[in-house]
């Protein structure tokens, strides 16, 4: 029997592990289907990591190294080459593993922190043959950063997202010509400095409101056909534009990859495809937590990283509280402009002080106001002088606002008219 | 004038450069901003990361940063560098895999240990 058994040892997990044993837990299980710790860290070699947990600029691995170091001064036991198989609603985590074969294990509390997977072609369905060539923007970094292969000389980039862009980079540096980045969206979905020390620095056209419409080539792929969108995002005939090129990347967003939290019979977020969590990113099921990319998809680990060290605390807590009795209950709900809220409850008597809340916005907003409602009452307002989908929000609510608060409250956006 | 989106931390500020007022900047939210716009404007510099080969780790790459920025026109020059070279394991985080690369002043430094 452990106290915790956190599932998966990437920046969420490590996190989360550390949180918990400072907490107070002393028997702990990291359970990593990967040969080492630290997560997708391992391959993003570029720089940008840390600067709000540790107030400096870090690579991936320096991050990840951070943490596995803090981990080691700890008695946190780590499997790895295992892979977790189940997980039940009583705290049975089944795993398989190269060294200790199949396992059953049973945890007073449970951490989910499996992280997210990417989009693939077949989920956004391009047209055109099945050539070689076309990879996912992860898949390619892999190669590229860790095993040393290069996966082509000519490339086009479909989506903007953060990884899309740091690719678009890094290819470049080590010699590919990058020919377009092609974004479905009119606006690019990664961070702004990506979209600047990523194409501009290497005069990397972006396209916005264009998609690719077809993929070219027997074998391997000759030619990506890229059309511009209407605001609906069909397809404008008439707008195509050929590029010669032997790769496609992907970089069409993430997947919280939940088939264990579903399994277990955890209730899901539509929106978020991670678990509805509370206030301490606890799920419906008592004792069983999820945080990090899990639970809805960050753009910054230092996030992932604040997030799981408040599931590990809080599992440490129900581990010695031995779990109490339900407590009022609110619902967040998602207003004008928002498309999701982490947590997606608060329960207002778990709160000490306050509660971060945490949310994406539907569209680019210039100056702004995020609005916290219950029913009539506008319980507290935020100002922000830019907003965007690509960006994470978020608000923090002081424990006596919540207080005030009836059954739910609402988030919402209001743009500032210009005068 | 010039606009610029600071690439310092992931806030992205949108900074305003007044090249004829001795590149004074307004838009930053810290004076690390201050700093970037000028120097991106007078001398614009980049940290470079990248791998280089290693052999007897668990993967035949070990990912590698300069220690501080390097000038812009000759980050293709630094990656020739590193193309050059071929480390051998043990490597210790932070280890100065090359010092001084292409004379920039700046170290390549091992940024995992394998």
């Amino acid at each position: 029997m452990y106290d915790l058994i956190v599932i998966g040892g990437g920046p969420a997990g490590l996190a989360a592990a550390c949180a918990a044993w400072e907490g107070g837990l002393r028997s702990i299980l990291i359970v990593e289907r990967d040969q080492e710790l630290g997560g997708i860290l391992n391959q993003c070699i570029h720089n940008g990591f840390g600067l709000h947990y540790f107030k400096e600029e870090l690579t991936g691995p320096e991050y990840a190294g951070r943490f596995i170091r803090m981990l080691s001064d700890t008695g946190v036991e780590v499997r790895l080459d295992t892979m977790v198989l189940e997980v039940t609603a009583d705290r049975q985590v089944h795993m398989v593993g190269k060294t200790t074969g199949y396992r059953v294990e049973q945890a007073r509390s449970i951490v989910l922190a499996m992280g997210c997977r990417e989009r693939t072609r077949g989920a956004i369905g391009i047209p055109g043959t099945r050539p070689a060539g076309v990879f996912t923007a992860g898949a390619a970094q892999r190669y590229v950063n860790m095993e040393g292969w290069m996966p082509g000389n000519r490339v086009v980039i479909l989506g903007s997202g953060d990884i899309g862009l740091i690719m678009a980079r890094r290819m470049t540096l080590e010699g590919a010509k990058v020919l377009a980045c092609v974004e479905v969206m009119p606006y690019s979905g990664g961070l702004n400095r990506n979209i600047v020390q990523c194409l501009h620095d290497y005069d990397i056209p972006l396209y916005l409101s264009h998609t690719v419409t077809d993929i070219r080539g027997k074998d391997r792929v000759e030619q990506v056909v890229v059309s511009q969108v209407d605001e609906r995002r069909n397809p404008i005939p008439g707008t195509e534009m050929v590029f010669d090129c032997d790769t496609l990347l992907l970089s069409v967003g993430l997947i919280p990859e939940n088939e264990l939290t579903r399994q277990a019979g955890v209730e899901m977020d539509r929106r978020t495809n991670g678990a509805v969590v509370y206030e301490n990113m606890e799920t419906s099921i008592p004792g069983v937590f999820a945080c990090g990319n899990v639970c809805h998809v960050h753009d910054l680990v230092d996030f992932v990283t604040a997030e799981s060290q408040r599931a590990g605390a809080a599992a440490a807590r129900y581990v010695a509280q031995n779990g109490d009795a339900p407590q009022r209950v609110l619902q967040v709900r998602n207003g004008d402009g928002v498309t999701y809220t982490v947590p997606q409850r608060i329960r207002p008597d778990r709160v000490e002080k306050r509660c971060d809340l945490f949310f994406r916005v539907n569209r680019i907003c210039g100056d702004s106001e995020i609005l916290v409602t219950s029913g009539d009452t506008q319980i507290a307002r935020f100002k922000r002088e830019h907003l965007a989908p690509g960006e994470m929000e978020n608000i923090t609510l002081p424990r006596v606002l919540l207080d005030k608060a009836r059954d739910e409250i609402t988030v919402s956006i209001r743009e500032v008219e210009q005068a | 004038m010039k606009e610029l989106i600071c690439i310092v931390c992931p806030k992205g500020c949108h900074l305003h450069v007044d090249e004829a007022n001795d590149y004074k900047v307004t838009g930053n939210g810290c004076p690390r901003g201050a700093e970037y716009g000028r120097i991106e404007l007078t001398h614009p510099t980049r940290v470079v990361t990248s791998t280089v080969r290693c052999a007897g780790g668990r993967y035949p790459r070990c990912p590698v940063k300069t220690d501080q920025p390097v000038p812009k026109e000759q980050i293709f020059e630094v990656m020739r560098a590193l193309d050059q070279m071929e480390l051998t394991a043990p490597v210790q985080v932070g280890q100065v895999v090359l010092s001084d690369v292409c004379r920039t002043g700046a170290n390549v430094v091992a940024t995992r240990s394998i």
